[in-house]
């Protein structure tokens, strides 16, 4: 019994390591590679190395680094929560694994109804990547949700799965849909059908940028406010920027935390409803029940 | 000569910018008015608070899109475009 607890303690520690060791690794090759510097600097992910391909050469930056980071460390979470699930003794962390399970299915089950409910996994996925990118922001590493890219691969997976669905009910039906009300239209169905992922990946992104450029210019503003009044103080005392104290961590609290988690939220919420409405379920019913006669 | 081209191209990225984000009036309004319906709907039915708070966060952050589309335009055309066109230039001129 000792040596098996013994055990169990030691991959305890592994995975919860294994939460904690991308986010510091993400930590020192930011400090290894960034020069420290003073003033306005809004500037998009650094590109740490190139690799060469046939087409085109493949930026490795910032951002991808760190979104892997997260997976890892979603990973780790995972494996934490359920670990000595089947020991027939439930403890705390036995039962926020059971809550989130349980919120998300129901979640997935009132949104998109019972035929759906397989993508629960799927959705859970999503929050948890993209409410864990945006909070990044927390420890000053670049939120990979800031990067159009990151949030526009995602996009494109949700517009993949709607397609898949919207071509499931038929695929005469799919191109006629184009045509709804008058053929005429045609041109505007499909401009409207590629605006999905874009505003999708717009409005993340746009939402968790806009919150950094704010702070950094609320924060710079309030380092040249503070030099300007407290010039008059001797020596090192002058140069403490006073003013920066407290307003940008109020900023901080509703741009990084609620803004990112309430866009995870609505990112996971409109892929749930965008394949949901897209799936033509009394046509496809229709279809199989003529498959079986 | 150099110096006029790029100052103007440094005017009118920051003009276009800002005529850019008038675009923000609108989502102001929108979500001004759903607030103003939700706060009703939660006083006349204070039950289902939370059904809809979760569905005005929701709408609010879809009404938002159109202003994101204008931030985001802007934040190219300070960022982004001077740098791109003072380029195209160094490379007309030669």
């Amino acid at each position: 019994m000792n040596k098996k607890s013994r055990w169990f303690f030691t991959v305890d520690i592994l995975y919860i390591s294994m939460m904690v060791l991308p986010f510091l690794v993400a930590i020192i090759i930011k400090i290894l590679t960034n020069a420290p510097s003073a003033g306005i600097d809004i500037t998009g992910a650094d590109i740490y190395f190139t690799l060469p391909m046939p087409i085109q050469n493949l930026p490795i930056t910032e951002s991808q680094v760190n979104s892997f980071c997260v997976v890892v460390a979603v990973f780790g979470l995972c494996l934490f929560l359920t670990h000595g699930i089947n020991n027939g003794k439930l403890t705390t962390r036995h039962h926020v694994a059971e809550w989130i399970v349980e919120k998300v299915e129901n979640m997935v089950d009132g949104n998109m109804g019972k035929y759906f409910s397989g993508f629960a996994p799927f959705i859970t996925a999503v929050l948890a990547l993209s409410a864990v990118s945006s909070l990044l922001a927390l420890l000053g590493l670049y939120a990979p949700t800031s990067d159009v890219n990151i949030v526009g691969g995602w996009a494109l997976i949700v517009f993949v799965l709607i397609t898949y669905y919207k071509f499931k009910g038929g695929p005469v039906q799919y191109v006629k849909s184009f045509g709804d009300p008058v053929p005429l239209l045609a041109p505007l169905n499909i401009i409207s059908e590629v605006a999905t992922p874009i505003s999708m990946a717009f409005r993340h992104y746009g939402n968790v940028l806009s919150g950094s450029v704010i702070s950094v210019l609320v924060a710079t503003g309030l380092q040249g406010l503070s030099s300007m009044i407290f010039k008059f103080l001797p020596g090192v005392l002058g140069e403490i920027p006073f003013l920066q104290i407290g307003l940008p961590a109020i900023l901080s609290i509703y741009f990084d935390i609620f803004s990112g988690l309430l866009q995870a939220y609505i990112f996971a919420m409109l892929t749930m409803l965008y394949v949901a409405s897209g799936f033509p379920a009394e046509i496809y019913e229709k279809r199989k029940l003529k498959k079986q006669k | 000569m150099f110096e006029i081209a790029v100052a103007i191209i440094l005017g009118c990225c920051a003009l276009g910018a800002g005529t850019a984000m008038v675009a923000g009036i609108g989502p102001g309004i929108g979500e001004g008015n759903a607030v103003a319906k939700a706060c009703e709907a939660i006083g006349r039915q204070p039950e289902s608070k939370g059904d809809v708070t979760t569905t005005m966060l929701m709408g609010c952050a879809i009404a938002e899109t159109t202003g994101l589309y204008a931030l985001v335009i802007a934040i190219l055309l300070i960022f982004v475009a001077p740098n791109m066109f003072i380029e195209i230039l160094k490379s007309a001129i030669g």
